[in-house]
């Protein structure tokens, strides 16, 4: 279809990936411009847009369950708390004060993974005999109990207030965690954590998007939509939502091992409601069912603190000590999430996402308005 | 057996709370079909103003307890205007989520008010005690009973016998029928809402009756009212009650035995029990003890 690359004459071609001649300009420019980023930008950033990286693997996960599947689920913060574990443990010291096993990341990022996702397996048969609001009070129940193991499984976690050192990045026996030069190019321990993030986040989110446009997405959201409609037509409830728990597990659990080792360090406190409320507030802002608005939400949510961080000097009445003033940053920024939430939720639902529908719309359109 | 009727009045004190608590989301839950994940923050605003007017300004306590019920319930008919009354005809989902919102907000704020120091709330029990053979009761312990037994009264009189509450019931069992028949339903939410803040004031209150008096964190006790409701099924009255005290009762004898019996379990097991119990019950019962089963039509 030479000259009208917006005329789909299959199914197939409808619901490929990169459709349109903008979208794949868009990723490629996107792409060219994540790959050199770090080279001009301070650690301190260049961590920070990896934390943002691995948050939207999460995001991606929690959206599959809740937005896609439409399963509320507070329970997030639990199972990156699992993924970050797993992942300390096999790669921890054999010799230290807790647990460890000494292995590659080759086998503790999968195995992460997949300790998130089998216990996520094993906890979602309560949750599929479950609907809406029952099944969010449930999974916030999760995340209560999830702390209380962390806290008192000492030798693993290393118990409150002490912690455990965040799993080593050692990939094929290559040590990665540290400085090193290629060719006269300096490479930090953040630029390499940047672009595992980034690789991770490639496969993560085309294998996401394979799994919407695919006979599950579909099923997820009749189940979502409607699901004694969707159950008449031979959907079954069961099946798919322990897939969509599964898999967001999965994603919860490997994007949990790997943010772990952004700061190097675990602590059992982390992994509280307000991570899981964090998440939810990722999808939410950022678009709910779609894979752009997982990371758009993502790279807000993460990058909000920074920006807040930069608010005493235009806003009086913020302060960034502990004392005096009428808000700290830390209380400004926790603020902004719960103001945000519900401004999102009352004005535009489909969160950033829509707002960019919203621009990109107006300016197809433009000068004429509909 | 001394120690078991501690345990017991212990808890039946506590679970009084979780009533208390839980008849707030249930109010909210039948008048509107959401769950209000705010309560816990109108909670500790509730015990905020009680301590405000109590202990800084100096009023007498049972007026001060009176002024922070007001100031809550209209705080919390204030939520319901600003951010709930733009979510009619949304998906319950996303309204419960904007209450996650409104949570963190209020939550930050109350911290903000209550500053880093732990505050009280001047009631007049103290750490009196009395004794009856052996078993200890907290003058406190029988406050929260006495209270939230005549505050369940009174609640149940209100929603069976005024015209008011007639309303509301109308109103929580079919909105257009209620709107066709005169009752202004949006008004009964705000009522909702405003009852739920005045319950979740009168519970800040006696939560904060014990030594200690409360902190911001003191917000997390409120989240064990909801294993309590969903014990009793989300749009129960009477499973409120029930779910409130199993809960209160199942917390207490933990803390009293688990030391002793299965010690493995780690220290502050008792404050993971509601959740076990409502997880159990719910494998067994997915609409809890007195909860409506939703019937379904395609």
């Amino acid at each position: 279809m030479r000259g009208r690359p917006e005329l789909f004459t299959s199914y197939e071609s409808d619901q490929a990936p990169l459709n349109t001649p903008a979208r794949r300009r868009l990723l490629a420019v996107l792409l060219a411009v994540l790959l050199v980023l770090p080279f001009g930008l301070t650690g301190e950033l260049t961590a920070l847009l990896a934390t943002a990286m691995l948050s939207a693997v999460g995001a991606i996960g929690l959206n599959l369950v809740t937005g896609y599947a439409g399963q509320v689920s507070l329970g997030h913060a639990f199972f990156l708390g699992l993924g970050a574990y797993t992942a300390a443990v096999l790669s921890g010291d054999p010799d230290g004060e807790v647990l460890g096993y000494g292995l590659d990341m080759a086998i503790w990022l999968p195995a992460a993974g997949l300790v998130a996702a089998v216990v996520g397996l094993v906890v979602a048969p309560v949750a599929t005999r479950l609907k809406g609001l029952y099944l969010a009070i449930v999974t916030l129940g999760l995340v209560l109990i999830g702390e209380h193991l962390f806290r008192e499984l000492r030798f693993i976690t290393g118990g409150p207030g002490i912690g455990r050192p965040a799993a080593r990045l050692e990939l094929f026996g290559v040590e990665l965690g540290r400085r090193t030069e290629v060719a006269g190019w300096v490479i930090s321990r953040e630029m390499q954590l940047y672009f595992i993030a980034l690789v991770l986040l490639l496969v993560l989110a085309v294998a996401a998007k394979n799994l919407t446009r695919s006979a599950v997405g579909r099923a997820f959201a009749a189940v979502r939509d409607r699901d004694v409609a969707a159950e008449v037509m031979g959907v079954s409830l069961t099946r798919y939502k322990l897939i969509a728990f599964t898999v967001s597990s999965f994603y919860a659990g490997v994007a949990g091992a790997l943010l772990a080792t952004v700061t190097g360090f675990v602590e059992p406190g982390g992994f509280d409601l307000l991570l899981s409320v964090q998440f939810l507030a990722m999808i939410l802002i950022g678009g709910v069912a779609t894979l752009s608005g997982s990371l758009l939400g993502a790279a807000f949510v993460v990058l909000l603190p920074r920006l807040v961080q930069e608010l005493p000097r235009v806003l009086p009445f913020v302060t960034s000590e502990s004392t005096g003033g009428f808000l700290t940053t830390f209380q400004l920024q926790t603020i902004l999430y719960g103001v945000l939430i519900v401004v999102f939720l009352i004005a535009e639902p489909r969160g950033l996402f829509g707002l960019w529908v919203r621009a990109r719309n107006y300016w197809r359109a433009w000068p004429f308005s509909y | 057996m001394d120690e078991l009727l501690t345990a017991t009045v212990r808890g039946l004190a506590q679970g009084s709370l979780y009533t208390l608590l839980g008849l707030g989301f249930v109010i909210v839950y039948r008048g509107t079909g959401i769950v209000n994940f705010a309560q816990p923050a109108l909670m500790i605003l509730g015990a905020y103003w009680t301590s405000y007017f109590a202990v800084v300004l100096g009023i007498g306590f049972w007026l001060a307890l009176l002024l922070a019920v007001a100031v809550t319930a209209l705080i919390g008919a204030a939520i319901e205007r600003l951010a709930l009354r733009p979510m009619i005809g949304e998906p319950v989902f996303s309204a419960t989520m904007v209450t996650i919102g409104v949570f963190i907000v209020l939550q930050v704020l109350a911290s903000d008010l209550i500053g880093l120091e732990e505050r009280q709330v001047g009631h007049p029990w103290g750490l009196r005690r009395l004794e009856v053979g052996g078993v200890v009761v907290f003058h406190a312990d029988l406050a929260k009973l006495v209270i939230t037994a005549a505050v369940v009264a009174l609640l149940g009189l209100f929603l069976k016998r005024s015209r008011l509450g007639l309303a509301m019931r109308a109103s929580a069992a079919s909105q257009e029928t209620a709107l066709a028949l005169g009752v202004p339903a949006g008004r009964m939410f705000g009522l909702a809402w405003a009852i739920s803040g005045a319950l979740a004031a009168v519970a800040g209150m006696l939560v904060s009756t014990g030594g200690a008096g409360f902190t911001p964190s003191t917000t997390f006790i409120a989240l064990k009212a909801l294993p309590a409701i969903v014990l009793g099924g989300l749009d129960s009255v009477r499973g409120a009650v029930v779910g409130g005290l199993v809960i209160g009762l199942a917390e207490a004898y933990t803390k009293a035995y688990q030391p002793d019996l299965f010690p493995w379990a780690g220290a502050n097991f008792d404050q993971v029990v509601p959740y076990l119990v409502m997880l159990l019950v719910l494998l067994v019962r997915p609409y809890g003890l007195f909860g409506t089963r939703e019937v379904e039509r395609v």
